[in-house]
């Protein structure tokens, strides 16, 4: 079964040359053998799948790919990295549609991952680590979702071990020196709106 | 005088002895009054096996001999070799089939297979106590070869041949040799080269003392037979003048005629014969062609996007041909890096169904098209291709990932298959060797026998036989030639004596059986009155013998009346 | 006396409070100091790797630097933290430009002097199962588990690479050496989806629940895991019908089968609380409920 109509390939490379600079690989490499879909825990929920996605990404749909949920799906785990015979890191891969998607502003599929990341950023960023109290709690409010996993939640802030108060780094300026000297995260390049601590 | 026949009947393990009483049918054996010695063995054609026959031979002196084991295809050599060291004359050792013929069919009634089993060997005694002592047929040889076909199997045929110090007549129809090879702009895997070793090649034919070339030739006849063909040979243009026929003589034939590109206009739903943008690969090559400029034929603009479709018109039974082409996923590969060397910001897409490259380094060169020059693999059949706006825009879909997928092309290549060369099937009937379903040629065996037809002394080497690269044409066409060489190294032909043969005094040169025989091995001897048998023709069939109406034709060692005593000894019961 | 740099991470000191208690007191039995790298920072995790590849180096970066001066190896117990860190350290010692990219964006110059080991690489390759087996006090007989690596501390295996990325043997042998029943199961190094466990919950359900179910095909009774977000994960999102399998920490068995007394404080920070498995198999009084 043929999915969403035509795809028109265009001549233009950029995406994958963008996304292989970023990933430092070659997409190009994969000829197609499945074995990272075969392998890949959350397959079943992705609408692409590990493999459609490099193909894609070899035709260069950015409309398609940028804005799909897949490439929040990933969970990272590596398996199609340690599998693929062409040895393409597709967790890699993913990464940098990730950030492809975030530096061009493009509407993300989940929002809830995207505003999670944030969040950890900003919290790395100003506390040096993270804090489960705040990344939590900013999390639901943020994306509306106040009563998941209320209950675990519960039960963990009971078993000390949400710590209300946040550990913080001491050299606090240097964590901000180093984010800035790194390419900076999306949330400010993105213009999104950046939640309070 | 009365025969001492040995009688030997194999166990072969348990795939006789299973459904046969061996030692039992072996002690009848023995009271048989031409029976001079009967032993049963677990595994008769075994090195302890062949012994005992030979001890039998000299303990009990024998002239003849039966192996009561498994069917003569499989080891009548073995056993008449044997028997012919112990001093026993090998057309008076013959085998008795209770392998295939009785145990194998009759494994539950071991009664019923033990009487059939010797039955069967009591007509096999009959017919050796009536076998003559025959000497093989020796036959004159003319040590040259005819090749037919100046392309690269062709040439390399000749050269080795001739290399052996035989003379080597080579036929070309075209006014030039190299074949197609001559055609190609770049050969895989390496690019350079290919028309340098080309040009060496014809270099070396021409220069070769025991080469004769002749091009703008066909052969137009041949008759005789293996070390005595008479190949019949025009010359001259076909309308020009025309040049008297001529005949040579050969003792052997290596058949390498090639192959033709497929008619493209057989392909019109990719735009095959009606867009001029679409080219066969063949095509591609010539645009490819060193010092050229690599231009489109509608317009002459420089393509930067081409597309290949793989399988156009092969692996489709049902619109172009059945077979695998075998050797264009190579050349996709090859023309789409060619392509990139010659217009880098190109880009290249090649459509296929699987990509079939086992060859050594092969399927490392497919990957470098990927990866180095960027190729880009969509695996699926294009279902169609359009002119749109100057451009092609070639549907087809990728069935890896379920994707419909439009491309808007300068140029497509359609990976199309060989066919066998104008003129295959006739020139097959010419020289007696079958073409299959295709027209390529057949050869004798499809595994163990690849590049000797059924006619003995015709050899075939590269495409004539089916579709195959470069490396694999040179390899068979050595082969071949190996074949003519192994054949002139007899100092004269050695051919089995259990031919026809003819009672002169009966035959009354009606010339029924010139008619009836299929290998044209009978005909009228040009003096006297008689029939007479061309031995080296003879397959020994026995047509001749059934049609003869005066009973004057016999085949050795299978006359009439040593075939009906051989049925008296089946126990029938007599009423028919 | 051995010492090693210590890196808890975030995770030891909330949801894998355990986790610490357990490789503190384990350690402190083996006569191996940890000290803790002073003011170490969190690795940016997938958060980082997923919006920034120089950030998701150079935040670890800064903790090889704080390594690198203390002189001393660094334990990190955490599967990611310890995957992040081996990631920047694989990075550094790749090429130079990129080495020089890190540092700078790091603000330090890197020396391949000490380097990041995770829990089971030093509890098995510098301590060693036999030398454990001679210190075990309470044999953990009759106590069938499954050995669970998760993700990352196998792969990828050119930047973990202690122990073998599709069939690792090492947790299993040293769960062994304790006399637990280490069953043989496919799921060794199979995602939980922990990194999803926030965003896409129900991903990270289905993922556990059929972990558990696997585990339990294998006749397993409790799994053991080295990851921190693992072991959140498989004990939050276990579901189904069948009675949820206690998570431990491979160091809590180790403390266990030593004979620490500490262990008991760390079954109650369990949301699947282990202490009926334990008592069940005897390796914990009835009357100690509580």
């Amino acid at each position: 079964m043929l999915i969403d109509g035509r795809v028109d390939v265009k001549p233009d490379n950029s995406l994958m040359h963008r996304v292989n600079a970023r990933a430092e690989q070659q997409v190009e490499l994969c000829y197609h053998c499945h074995k990272c879909t075969a392998g890949c825990p959350v397959a079943q929920e992705m609408r692409f799948g590990p493999d459609q996605v490099l193909l894609l990404v070899q035709l260069n749909q950015q409309d398609r790919l940028l804005s799909s949920r897949d490439i929040w799906l990933c969970a990272g785990c590596e398996a199609c990295a340690t599998r693929c015979p062409n040895e393409i890191d597709i967790a890699r891969v993913m990464d940098a549609l990730r950030q492809v998607a975030l530096a061009e502003g493009v509407r993300p599929a989940d929002t809830s991952s995207v505003k999670f990341h944030r969040l950890f950023l900003f919290l790395v960023e100003h506390l040096g680590r993270m804090n489960e109290a705040g990344l939590l709690g900013a999390h639901k409010l943020w994306t509306g979702n106040l009563l998941a996993d209320l209950g675990s939640g519960a039960v963990m802030v009971a078993k000390g071990k949400i710590p209300l108060v946040p550990h913080v780094l001491r050299d606090r300026a240097g964590m901000r020196r180093l984010f800035s000297r790194s390419l900076h995260p999306a949330a400010a390049d993105s213009g999104a709106e950046e939640p309070g601590p | 005088m009365k025969s001492r026949i040995g009688v030997f009947v194999c166990h072969c393990g348990h795939n006789i002895a299973s459904s046969v009483d061996v030692p039992g049918l072996a002690e009848t054996l023995r009271r048989h009054p031409d029976v001079a010695f009967a032993a049963d063995y677990k595994y008769m054609c075994s090195d302890p096996g062949q012994q005992l026959i030979r001890q039998a031979i000299a303990d009990h002196r024998l002239d003849g001999v039966v192996v009561a084991a498994c069917s003569p295809a499989m080891h009548e050599t073995t056993f008449r070799r044997t028997a012919e060291g112990a001093g026993v004359n090998p057309y008076r050792c013959e085998c008795a089939n209770i392998r295939e013929q009785v145990s194998w069919v009759h494994q539950h009634d071991q009664p019923a297979a033990t009487a059939k089993a010797g039955d069967i060997v009591r007509s096999i005694v009959e017919r050796v106590r009536q076998d003559e002592c025959l000497e093989p047929l020796t036959l004159a040889l003319t040590r040259r070869c005819v090749v037919i076909g100046g392309g690269i199997a062709g040439m390399q045929a000749a050269l080795d041949v001739a290399g052996a110090g035989y003379p080597v007549v080579l036929i070309e129809r075209q006014s030039a040799l190299g074949g197609r090879m001559a055609q190609l702009s770049g050969t895989y895997l390496t690019l350079e080269g290919g028309s340098e070793r080309l040009a060496q090649m014809i270099a070396a034919i021409e220069r070769h003392a025991n080469i004769q070339v002749l091009t703008e030739a066909e052969v137009t006849a041949c008759s005789g037979y293996v070390g005595n063909f008479q190949v019949e040979v025009r010359t001259g243009r076909p309308g020009g003048a025309e040049v008297t026929p001529f005949t040579l003589d050969a003792g052997a034939i290596v058949v390498a005629t090639g192959w033709d590109p497929y008619d493209l206009s057989r392909l019109p739903e990719v735009g095959g014969g009606l867009l001029p943008d679409v080219v066969s690969t063949l095509d591609f090559e010539r645009m490819l062609a060193p010092g050229g400029r690599l231009a489109r034929p509608s317009d002459g603009v420089v393509p930067r996007q081409v597309v290949f479709i793989h399988c156009a018109g092969s692996r489709d039974p049902e619109h172009g041909v059945p077979y695998c082409s075998k050797t264009c996923c190579m050349v996709v590969a090859k023309q789409a890096m060619m392509f990139r060397q010659r217009v880098p910001e190109g880009q290249a897409y090649a459509f296929y169904i699987d990509l079939r490259t086992a060859g050594k380094g092969y399927e490392e060169y497919v990957r470098r098209s990927a990866e180095e020059h960027g190729v880009l693999y969509l695996r699926g059949k294009v279902s169609a291709v359009a002119a749109e706006n100057g451009r092609l825009r070639v549907s087809g879909a990728d069935t890896l990932s379920d994707l419909a997928v439009d491309i808007l092309a300068d140029l497509v290549v359609l990976a199309t298959p060989m066919v066998p060369a104008d003129g295959a099937v006739p020139l097959g009937q010419t020289l007696h060797i079958s073409t299959d379903a295709d027209g390529f040629f057949n050869e004798a065996h499809p595994k163990l026998r690849p590049v000797e037809t059924l006619t003995a002394g015709v050899y075939l080497a590269g495409t004539c036989q089916g579709p195959r690269d470069i490396p694999e044409t040179l390899a068979q066409a050595s082969g071949a030639a190996a074949k003519v060489m192994q054949l002139f190294s007899h100092a004269e032909m050695t051919q089995s004596p259990t031919v026809a043969a003819v009672v002169e005094d009966l035959c009354a040169a009606c010339a029924t059986c010139v008619g009836t025989c299929p290998y044209g091995a009978r005909s009228l001897h040009p003096v006297r009155a008689v029939a007479v048998v061309n031995p080296a023709l003879c397959q020994g069939c026995g047509a001749c013998v059934v049609a003869c109406p005066n009973k004057a034709c016999f085949v050795r060692n299978w006359r009439p009346t040593q075939v009906m005593a051989m049925l008296d000894q089946v126990g029938w019961s007599g009423d028919l | 006396m051995t010492a090693y740099s210590y890196y808890p991470g975030c995770s030891l000191h909330s949801t894998g409070r355990e986790f610490d208690a357990s490789v503190t007191a384990v350690f402190r039995a083996l006569k191996i100091d940890l000290v803790e790298l002073e003011d170490w920072n969190c690795c940016g995790a997938s958060s980082a790797h997923s919006v920034d590849r120089d950030l998701s180096l150079a935040l670890p970066a800064r903790n090889l630097a704080l390594a690198q001066a203390a002189g001393r190896d660094v334990i990190m117990p955490c599967a990611a933290c310890y995957n992040r860190h081996r990631t920047a350290e694989h990075e550094l010692q790749s090429t130079a430009e990129r080495r020089r990219r890190i540092e700078a964006t790091a603000d330090f110059e890197y020396r391949p002097s000490v380097h990041v080991r995770a829990l089971i690489e030093v509890l098995y390759d510098t301590v060693g199962p036999q030398a454990l087996r001679e210190l075990v006090v309470r044999d953990l007989r009759g106590l069938p588990v499954v050995a669970y690596y998760g993700c990352l501390l196998v792969r990828p295996p050119q930047v973990t690479g202690f122990d073998h990325a599709e069939h690792p043997t090492k947790m299993g042998e040293l769960l062994g050496a304790l006399g637990a029943e280490a069953r043989p199961w496919g799921d060794a190094t199979e995602c939980c989806g922990g990194g999803l466990t926030l965003t896409q919950p129900n991903v990270a359900r289905r993922l556990v629940t059929r972990l558990a179910e696997r585990a339990r095909e294998a006749g397993a009774q409790a799994i053991v895991t080295s990851c921190p977000l693992c072991q959140v994960n498989l004990e939050m999102r276990q579901s189904g019908r069948a009675e949820r399998l206690p998570i431990f920490y491979i160091s809590e068995l180790v403390g266990l089968a030593l004979g620490l007394e500490e262990s008991k404080a760390w079954w109650r920070m369990h949301l699947i609380d282990p202490r009926p498995l334990l008592r069940g198999v005897g390796l914990m009084a009835r009357q100690a409920a509580g």
